[in-house]
């Protein structure tokens, strides 16, 4: 569906028609929306610094929003129009929406003080509502709970879809909505209707939130934190792993807490926000076996163990730990966390490089490569792809075996029996493969710059799908080439090509097409 | 489906068990040389195997929470690069008073201990057992004064989007 979206809105842009004033209205007006939305979810830090009393971070937020308000007003004010978007405009003012919330995000965040610069602040902006989990911030252990909040409800924001989400809320009746769905890497439904959709996933996080934060904060009294400090880190966390983002509100991450239990529960988290939503409603509404029989489900309980076998294997070679919780509370811990795009560490980032071997990274590396399922908050490949891969290529070493004359179908299990077709192959292997180049790219651009080919390879495929886990590039004296490849990947990876490229198309049409 | 699972995890838990017997681990030192110039966190996370099991000194501020588990408590000491895990006595953290956090600038200790690249008691987490702890320098609560152009600019700011909302509804009638 998505692919041939692409298509048809490249083809049309080939005949280089320069964009009218009326395109330019109709996504002006859906991205002033959109950054009202994102302004609006600034009133939540604002009632934190009050709650907590922060005067400074609260001035940070009222700069913030106020400029982030004018900013979506008078979009919406001077593009004011009736038409409906199309296709094209959708995705661009998907594309366009995620750079405007960077930036304007980045805002309350810089005047914190707690980002060497405005570029920096923006990396973790965009780290942020990509779900990735990279860090560029300074002093984070004296960081006001305001921003330390912020932070990490972007991730939450950005994991469930900045447009949908301002556009299902914010606006009644509105057609466009499933365009823009589509734009934000989510072209399965769990409702028929999109906005229906939309709340259901909302509810269903802000559910897991509460009780995730009850759980998670129970658990962290017990493990000997203060109640606020307790409750206030756990929701921090939960955000960040349901929603596979990989902030933490501790310099340590997760390796603050040293404690076995809170690994466990942020495990499983990971694991739920790695699951796709139409599994999760198949789940709520009592069909419980579709989890044992998912493609995506079994196919990630595959990769797991590949994976988890591989990077297992280079931790006993390099000698790195011993036993088995040592192996499960830092090899599986660090995997899961990979794998799953979440980004949590229970290590410090120079531990990769200097101990776990080149195989344990490589292990690593394919699992962030692969990422979680489709329609969840993960980023990379996802298993939905990679099923459809295997599944065809099965299929073709049958037709090899098989006699000429015979038919083959081939079925597979999300939520209903679909039978596998040519096109759905093809559009699965246009992702997988744009995904692998800009895996390589990032890689690239890092080795130009100076580090080592595998370090590279890590540190860019965490940033294109959206992970989080570092070996130690992503630090502030980090080139700055470097810092906005990284940001451009993760978008990239975030939104998963299409929107891009529909943006890219429309730049071009508007230097050359004709009038 | 569910069979292969339970299958497949009980022989991993079965792998990892034996392979982590044929694995080296140098909890084995029994005495441990004393180095007694105090060491920083990037010392420590790069050249971890150099001092494993070494008795080291470190110092930096307390922040976050003083997490009290039985007898013994985590305390975690930033030295300004990265903080570390340093598991104490419970009796060590009578003298912590501040821990850094946004309203206050920690105590700043020293201790002196065995340093884990890997620690078998915890998991495998990098730490510091402490053996002698000192409170080097008191902490104290930053009083939050609020800054005056934070201020003038939020209020400007404020104005202009009062300005904006304001032709919103003049255009609307």
């Amino acid at each position: 569906m998505r692919i041939l979206v692409v298509f048809a809105i490249l083809s049309v842009l080939k005949m280089l028609i320069r964009p009218q004033v009326k395109d330019l209205k109709i996504i002006g007006y859906y991205l002033g929306k959109v950054i009202i939305g994102v302004g609006l979810f600034m009133l939540l830090p604002i009632a934190v610094c009050i709650f907590f009393k922060e005067i400074n971070p609260l001035m940070d937020f009222i700069q913030g929003i106020s400029i982030t308000l004018c900013v979506g007003f008078l979009l919406y004010y001077f593009c004011k129009t009736d038409d409906d978007p199309s296709w094209m405009h959708g995705l661009i003012v998907v594309s366009l929406s995620w750079l405007a919330a960077t930036v304007l995000g980045a805002i309350p965040m810089f005047l914190s003080g707690h980002w060497n610069s405005y570029l920096d602040a923006c990396f973790d902006a965009m780290s942020g509502f990509a779900t990735t989990g990279l860090t560029l911030v300074q002093g984070l252990d004296h960081m006001s709970y305001g921003h330390n909040f912020w932070r990490h409800l972007i991730m939450f924001l950005g994991g469930q879809g900045i447009v949908v989400f301002a556009l299902s809320f914010l606006v009644r009746g509105f057609s466009g909505a499933f365009k823009m769905y589509v734009g934000e890497a989510r072209d399965e439904r769990v409702l028929p209707n999109v906005i229906d959709t939309a709340r259901f996933i909302w509810i269903l996080s802000l559910v897991y939130l509460a009780l995730g934060t009850l759980v998670l904060g129970t658990v962290s009294i017990f493990e000997g934190m203060k109640p606020v400090n307790a409750y206030f880190h756990s929701a921090c966390i939960f955000m960040a792993a349901f929603d596979t983002g990989g902030f933490a509100p501790q310099s340590q991450n997760i390796l603050y807490y040293h404690s076995f239990p809170f690994e466990i529960i942020t495990v499983v988290f990971m694991i739920l926000g790695a699951l796709n939503f139409k599994l999760h409603y198949a789940i709520w509404t009592g069909n419980r076996k579709e989890i044992w029989r998912n493609i995506e489900s079994v196919i990630f309980f595959i990769t797991v163990m590949v994976t988890f076998f591989i990077t297992a294997a280079g931790l006993v070679q390099s000698q790195s730990y011993s036993g088995a919780v040592m192996l499960f509370r830092k090899g599986f811990y660090q995997l899961i966390s990979g794998h799953t795009g979440t980004g949590f560490q229970t290590i410090y980032a120079r531990q990769f490089i200097k101990e776990w071997g080149h195989l344990a990274l490589v292990g690593i590396t394919i699992a962030m490569g692969l990422g979680g399922a489709s329609c969840s908050t993960t980023g990379g490949i996802k298993m939905l792809r990679i099923g459809i891969v295997f599944k065809a290529l099965l299929q073709d070493i049958k037709r090899i075996i098989l006699p000429e004359s015979a038919v083959i179908i081939d079925k597979f299990q999300h939520i209903k029996q679909i039978v596998l077709e040519d096109k759905q192959v093809r559009s699965a292997l246009l992702i997988l493969l744009s995904y692998v180049v800009l895996y390589f790219l990032g890689a690239l651009v890092g080795m130009a710059l100076g580090y080592p080919f595998m370090d590279a390879l890590f540190e860019s495929t965490s940033a294109a799908a959206n992970v989080g886990l570092s070996c130690g590039i992503t630090e502030v004296s980090m080139p700055a080439v470097l810092k906005i490849t990284y940001i451009l990947q993760m978008w990239a990876g975030r939104l998963e090509f299409m929107s891009i490229f529909v943006l890219l198309g429309f730049f071009v049409a508007w230097v050359k097409g004709k009038r | 489906m569910r069979k292969y699972f339970y299958r497949i995890v009980f022989l991993l838990v079965l792998w990892c068990s034996s392979a982590a017997g044929g694995c080296a681990f140098g909890a084995g030192a029994l005495v441990p040389p004393v180095l007694a110039e105090s060491i920083t966190s990037t010392q420590l996370i790069e050249n971890a195997k150099q001092y494993d099991n070494q008795t080291i000194t470190f110092q930096g501020e307390v922040i976050g929470d003083v997490m009290k588990r039985g007898d013994f408590a985590w305390v975690n000491i930033n030295d300004g690069t990265n903080a570390l895990g340093i598991w104490m006595s419970k009796d060590f953290t009578k003298d912590i008073v501040y821990t850094g956090s946004y309203k206050a600038k920690g105590d700043i200790l020293e201790v002196e201990g065995i340093f884990h690249r890997a620690c078998p008691q915890h998991g495998g987490d990098m730490d510091i057992h402490a053996q002698v702890v000192k409170k080097i320098q008191s902490g104290q609560t930053v009083s939050e004064t609020i800054d005056s152009n934070k201020r003038n600019i939020a209020l400007i700011l404020l104005g202009v989007l009062c300005l904006v909302l304001i032709l919103q509804v003049l255009k609307k009638k």
